[in-house]
């Protein structure tokens, strides 16, 4: 996967890395793609929200996190998940509600947890795993651990409560999380200046002491370079971080929306300089990669979604005998 | 050895030997350090413990809850502490959501050891927005264990099984109950899972938890002036509640009354009629009586506070109803 | 040839209305391409294939609104446009869960209910239903001597009845209503009517035959559901008949009588089983005469089944009771307290009528009024049924 030590705050952009980062975001995008088209077979049910789009900050940010590290996201997290490590076959049978799922079907797209891999769902609530990811990071320091919480949300975050009483209890007690707001201007169907007096987010989180940057979240090196530089602080002791990671979305809200809230041309327009294609068109403009390595890769990934597809295709279901099993430990 | 202490010194002496006892004890909350706890629990534990266990929080019920809930799911036993069960409802979204909801929903993987306290209930003239007796909406969530003590020893003796849980536990205070004095024999152990009778019968079932088992006791007595024997059962869990002796007392003396602070409608002494109807219909010789709030927000002067709650006025009335006199 | 199905495009999606169509038949699409525009409840919403080929057939037209799953369009191969048809691709797999989930052999773990296991207190206790130990309570019957056929050998009512088949006291409890208990209440208050009230009876004969042409005229334009009986003008008319006779309805309670500022008119029904019950018909004057007939037969159909409501039972300010079809001339009631009097009607028959100075026959009807004789005399009794009378006379005004 990634072959520098998580403490190192310097991107380093050789051939393999960018390649590496190339292959992350195609793995999201095209696992991505097939999870719509299995949506509207029916074979994924429910809410079904896409990351595609958006795929720099998950990848950048996750390059700065060693196995130690823990992540909070929201339902728009299979993307996290995969670059995270869970394997893509575990993720779309959970997406497919069957037993090999990895919660044993029962969360479904938006319930996505891996606690080997320390990532911690995956949450329908909006600002939901903020007090989440303070409270891991509040063991971590009282235990003496050297590990970072990553908390991801949206900007719609910043609208709860949850996003400022979290904020300040992380600056307050100093306490190693960082948070990434992937503000993506619309919570569903709400653009950002329609709900927000101040659309600033990073000088929001700024106001409570704590440090903020702002990242063009459709590149991935300077995600990556922002993300290594938080997290170089947090582990330096220094408090919680703060990235807002200004990317698009360039599918709906989820499936069931017909985005009468956006023109199609404000949409082509991010398209042009989305991450996937920003990225590639500069990796074969600096001789980084050629046709046939993006065409590898093009092929590993649709090979590894394949998979996933056929292993969920397999799985079982849970009994309706086990269904009360694992409410609480011992019943 | 048994010694007379107050409830609050119980309280507070349970969190004292819960935190020497482990390391990953730590407790948050509001006014937990500084001020020495807003019922007077935790004085002392700042000073003897450090703040970075006995930790003071903002006022941010959501956030220092769902911080408990990481930090439970992070390797810590935390106790956070929400002031009262008025002030829960900012933070039920954390504990419904996501305490109760994550080891289900995550297929096994995510166990949340916490422990929530908090106070509850009425009798000090503090209106309808300090109290609320909101219980049974709690009881009411698959995945959490809700206890209620209702005795000194209860509540010492329950803090340390329920920081053993690997699933939430929270814990009921009644306000009203701070003060009293009882016994406490610390070297007893309590589990979670039993009611308990505090006073045995044979003509009538009197079934409470919390606040009101005082009250109800002292029914029980004003009963026997009547020829009435009353048998008081105490709940103590709310959840999961105790089907086998709340079906046991109910079948031996054929009549029940639950009395219950929180508002008639929707009440746990409702869930607590429809079990002895599903499972001691039969043994019953008369409908079960309900002695609860009055359905208004609880009003201040003291009159009308009276009124509104469960008395052993009331009590006492009801089981004479039951007993057909 | 791949089949291009409707997509599901959320949890609550059943069906689309497909709009418009952004390809034709030859169109060559790539993966991503928007071939339709489909309508849904949320808005319109661009529908895309997954799939890149050659657009064969469109199998559905715009505007047609189909389920998620229906066929839309052909799209195969480049290679091979025109090769037979695909099998939908049914994931067999996919159909089991739902057949396994619904068939459910064996049934969940049940959460722990409280079961009715016999605990030591109630061991050997005789089992008997509340609503078993009432009756045995009122007949005087020795529990512990009957046999139950409830759960766990628990008595219940139907095990007081002794004979395995519904007697007619059973039939009458089954229908709701207990008739015996009511059959006991009507004897108690007719005693005290007749025992209190002291009536006077007055009779009078009405000519029907303009109602009844009017009738016969106004049922031959209905469908049977809408035809009206004579009774419904009967009662109507009396309805009408009590705004000008206030003394007539209401109630006489502590020595004294109010009148009642509604007119809530009690039809007398038959119940099966034996018995009579006057049910109100609320505010009767005011409901034109096929909303009456509907409630008339609304009330019959109610005292069958045993639905009334108490208001029902307790609101009439006055009664009516008509033998129908198969009565007899005249009827003279007892007035139920606190009501003040009952009005009757006979069978409806032809007389012989003399009609300017001629002998015809007619259909006539006999009414008789029992009223008391505390409230008013007969004078305005027989003002009262005259003016039943005129009403009748003019069946179009009722």
């Amino acid at each position: 996967m990634n072959k520098y030590a998580p403490g190192d705050v310097r991107p380093h952009l050789t051939r393999d890395h960018c390649l590496h980062l190339m292959k992350q975001m195609t793995r999201i995008r095209r696992f991505e793609e097939k999870c719509a088209e299995l949506y509207t077979q029916e074979k994924i049910r429910g809410f079904l929200h896409l990351y595609i789009g958006e795929e720099a900050v998950a990848t950048g940010v996750t390059e700065a996190l060693g196995p130690e590290d823990a992540v909070v996201a929201t339902y728009r997290e299979h993307g996290h998940a995969l670059v995270r490590g869970v394997p893509a076959d575990r993720i779309m049978a959970e997406m497919f509600g069957r037993i090999d799922g990895v919660c044993r079907g029962r969360g479904g797209s938006m319930h996505l947890f891996d606690v080997g891999r320390r990532f911690y769902g995956g949450n329908a609530i909006v600002g939901g795993g903020l007090p989440l990811a303070v409270g891991l990071a509040l063991a971590d320091k009282m235990q003496g651990r050297d590990r970072v919480t990553v908390c991801f949300f949206g900007e719609g975050a910043v609208a709860e409560g949850e996003f400022h009483e979290s904020l300040n209890l992380a600056a307050l007690w100093k306490l190693p999380v960082l948070f990434v707001c992937e503000n993506n201007g619309y919570a569903m169907g709400t653009a950002l200046d329609r709900s927000e007096s101040e659309t600033d987010i990073h000088a929001k989180a700024a106001s409570y002491r704590l440090p903020a940057e702002v990242v063009d979240g459709m590149n991935v090196v300077e995600v990556e370079a922002a993300a290594r530089r938080a997290t170089g602080a947090i582990r330096a002791a220094e408090g919680p971080y703060f990235l807002e990671c200004r990317t698009y979305r360039f599918r709906a809200h989820s499936m069931f929306d017909p985005q009468l809230y956006r023109s199609k041309d404000e949409v082509a327009a991010w398209e042009k300089k989305g991450p996937v294609v920003r990225f590639r068109d500069w990796m074969v403009a600096a001789g980084m990669a050629h046709e046939a390595d993006l065409a590898r890769i093009e092929e590993e990934v649709a090979a590894e979604v394949t998979a996933a597809v056929a292993f969920a295709e397999a799985s079982e279901w849970e009994s309706v005998n086990t269904m009360l099993e694992e409410v609480g430990a011992l019943g | 050895m048994t010694e007379e202490v107050t409830y609050r010194e119980a309280v507070g002496r349970t969190i004292r030997d819960a935190m020497k006892a482990d390391d990953r004890v730590f407790i948050m909350g509001e006014d937990v350090a500084r001020y020495g706890g807003t019922y007077a629990v935790t004085k002392g534990l700042a000073e003897e413990f450090g703040e970075d266990r006995v930790r003071d929080t903002p006022l941010s019920e959501s956030a220092f809850t769902g911080a408990g809930i990481g930090a439970a799911i992070g390797g810590m036993r935390p106790i956070v502490e929400i002031m009262t069960v008025n002030f829960s409802l900012l933070a039920l979204d954390q504990i419904l959501n996501t305490a109760a909801t994550f080891r289900h929903m995550s297929g096994g993987q995510v166990g949340v050891p916490l422990v929530i306290r908090i106070a509850t209930g009425a009798g000090r003239q503090l209106a309808a927005q300090h109290s609320h007796s909101l219980e049974n909406w709690y009881a009411h969530i698959p995945g959490l264990r809700v206890l209620a003590p209702a005795t000194v020893q209860d509540a010492y003796a329950m803090l340390a099984p329920a920081l053993q849980d690997p699933d939430p536990v929270i814990i009921f205070e009644h306000v009203m109950l701070y003060g009293r004095t009882e016994p406490l024999d610390t070297s007893s152990v309590a589990d979670l899972r039993s009611a308990a009778v505090r006073r045995a019968g044979t003509d009538i079932s009197l079934i409470t938890y919390g606040g009101s088992l005082p009250k109800t006791l002292e029914a029980a007595e004003v009963l026997t002036e009547e020829g009435i024997g009353a048998e008081v059962l105490d709940l103590r869990v709310l959840r999961p509640l105790d089907n086998a002796a709340i079906l046991e007392t109910v079948s031996k003396t054929r009549r029940a009354v639950v009395v219950d602070e929180g508002w008639l409608t929707g009440s746990l002494a409702a869930e607590i009629s429809a079990r002895i109807m599903e499972g001691a219909f039969w043994e019953l010789d008369a409908p079960v009586g309900r002695v609860c709030s009055a359905e208004i927000p609880i009003p201040y002067p003291k009159h009308l506070e009276d009124a509104a709650l469960p008395q052993v006025d009331r009590i006492v009335a009801a089981a004479m109803a039951a007993m057909g006199r | 040839m791949g089949l291009f199905k409707m997509p599901s495009l959320g949890a609550d999606m059943e069906a689309g209305t497909l709009v418009e169509w952004m390809i034709a038949p030859g169109d060559v699409v790539a993966k991503g391409d928007t071939v339709a525009v489909v309508e849904t409840q949320k808005g319109a919403i661009e529908i895309e294939t997954f799939e890149a080929g050659t657009v064969g057939k469109l199998l559905v037209e715009v505007g047609e609104t189909v389920p998620v799953g229906t066929p839309l369009a052909e799209i195969g191969d480049v290679s091979a446009p025109e090769a037979a048809p695909a099998p939908a691709p049914e994931s067999a797999v996919a159909l089991e869960p739902t057949q396994e989930v619904t068939a459910a052999p064996e049934a969940p773990p049940p959460t722990p209910k409280p079961t009715a296991a016999p605990t030591p207190a109630s061991a050997g206790r005789h089992r008997a239903s509340p609503a078993a130990r009432k009756l045995a309570a009122e007949t005087g019957v020795d529990l512990s001597g009957i046999k139950g056929t409830g759960p766990g050998g628990a008595v219940t009512s139907c095990d007081l009845e002794g004979a395995p088949k519904a007697t007619p006291r059973e039939a009458a409890r089954a229908s709701g209503i207990d008739f015996t208990e009511m059959r006991k209440a009507i004897g108690r208050a007719m005693a005290r009517s007749k025992r209190e009230i002291p009536h006077y009876y007055l009779k009078h004969q009405i000519d029907l035959q303009a109602a009844s042409a009017w009738l016969e005229d106004y049922n031959g334009s209905q469908e049977p559901a809408g035809r009206l009986l004579m009774g419904a003008l009967l009662v109507k008319a009396v309805a009408l008949a009590l705004k000008n006779f206030p003394d007539m309805n209401g109630f006489y309670e502590d020595d004294a009588f109010t009148p009642s500022v509604a007119i809530h008119c009690g039809v007398a029904v038959a119940v099966r089983g034996g018995g009579l019950i006057a049910p109100a018909v609320h505010d009767t004057d005011s409901l034109s005469l096929s909303d009456l007939m509907a409630a008339m037969r609304d009330l019959v159909a109610r005292v069958r089944a045993g639905g009334l409501k108490g208001s029902e039972l307790a609101d009439p300010t006055i009664t009516i009771t008509s033998l129908g079809d198969r009565g007899v001339d005249e009827v003279y009631g007892v007035i139920h307290p606190p009501q003040v009097a009952i009005v009757g009607f006979g069978t409806v028959e032809e007389r012989p009528l003399v009609v300017d100075g001629s002998l015809v026959a007619a259909p006539t009807v006999i009414s008789t009024l029992a009223a008391d004789h505390r409230v008013g005399d007969g004078r305005r009794g027989a003002l009262f049924l005259r003016d039943i009378e005129t009403l009748l006379q003019k069946p179009e005004a009722l």
